[in-house]
């Protein structure tokens, strides 16, 4: 029986495949880039569905918002352009992308063999403030070294692009 | 409800499209982009987990995730312009030797 929920899921996880295999499909990588946006806003959707609202809105604002942003930006800067005539050798084409597809399958199914027993807990949504609390507690260690994380990523993006200057 | 099995066969679809993707294309952008395609089914995989068990750690670590995704992509993509400056190529096929 499709209950709604299973109804909206079965939408979003359609979208989100449809935005994976047309990052494999397209020739531009702009093009590749939004449809990771899609995939993006489909997850983030799903979140929603399972009552995750904090990663929702931090998948949106940080992941679909901030780093492919940052990717279009290098795309529109490269000039990136069409991949060239695919030249993928005959092994590739007939024996490599099948068996991509092969290890997809059976990895879905046994994931979903494996898992079909697990009950998800009752419908509430989760509280930003017990998601913090767990953050700012036991994993304070981890948040504060991605901050140093996140100042190295700072520092090393800075100084590999930065101009030569000719002194 | 949504049987938490759903969830990750679609996390486990995606990871393997990101694997696909991954290998067969030869543009450096679209080879990261796939890359973050991976990240993102782990963190379905995290959250829906978290949902299973009823605890709260599988959304922590989905922060932390995002995290270090957002700092892997800066220097990434710092690298990427530095490839195409000093070789003029974005195609991972012709910057196969380490030196010109």
């Amino acid at each position: 029986m499709i209950t709604p929920q299973i109804g909206v899921f079965l939408v979003l996880a359609a979208v989100a495949v449809a935005g994976a295999v047309s990052l494999i499909l397209q020739r531009h990588p702009i093009h590749s880039a939004l449809s990771l946006i899609v995939v993006m806003v489909a997850l983030a959707i799903l979140y929603l569905l399972q009552g995750a609202e904090f990663i929702a809105a931090v998948q949106i604002i940080v992941y679909a918002g901030a780093i492919m942003v940052l990717f279009i930006f290098v795309i529109m800067l490269l000039n990136a352009g069409e991949e060239e005539r695919t030249n993928l050798s005959r092994l590739a084409r007939f024996v490599g992308v099948p068996l991509g597809g092969v290890f997809l399958v059976e990895v879905a199914y046994w994931i979903g063999r494996a898992t079909i027993h697990l009950e998800p807990a009752p419908p509430q949504a989760v509280s930003t403030r017990d998601l913090s609390s767990l953050l700012f507690r036991e994993y304070v260690f981890p948040f504060e070294l991605t901050s140093f994380l996140i100042l190295i990523a700072l520092l090393g993006a800075l100084v590999l692009a930065r101009r030569e200057e000719s002194n | 409800m949504v049987p938490t099995s759903y969830y990750l066969v679609l996390s486990a679809v995606l990871f393997g499209l990101g694997v696909i993707a991954f290998v067969f294309k030869r543009n450096i952008l679209t080879i990261f982009m796939s890359i973050e395609l991976m990240l993102n089914a782990v963190n379905l995989a995290f959250v829906a987990f978290s949902r299973a068990l009823g605890q709260l750690q599988g959304q922590v670590f989905v922060f932390f995730v995002i995290v270090v995704a957002a700092a892997e992509a800066a220097v990434g993509l710092a690298i990427v312009i530095l490839i195409h400056r000093n070789r003029g190529t974005l195609n991972v096929e012709n910057v196969n030797s380490l030196k010109d």
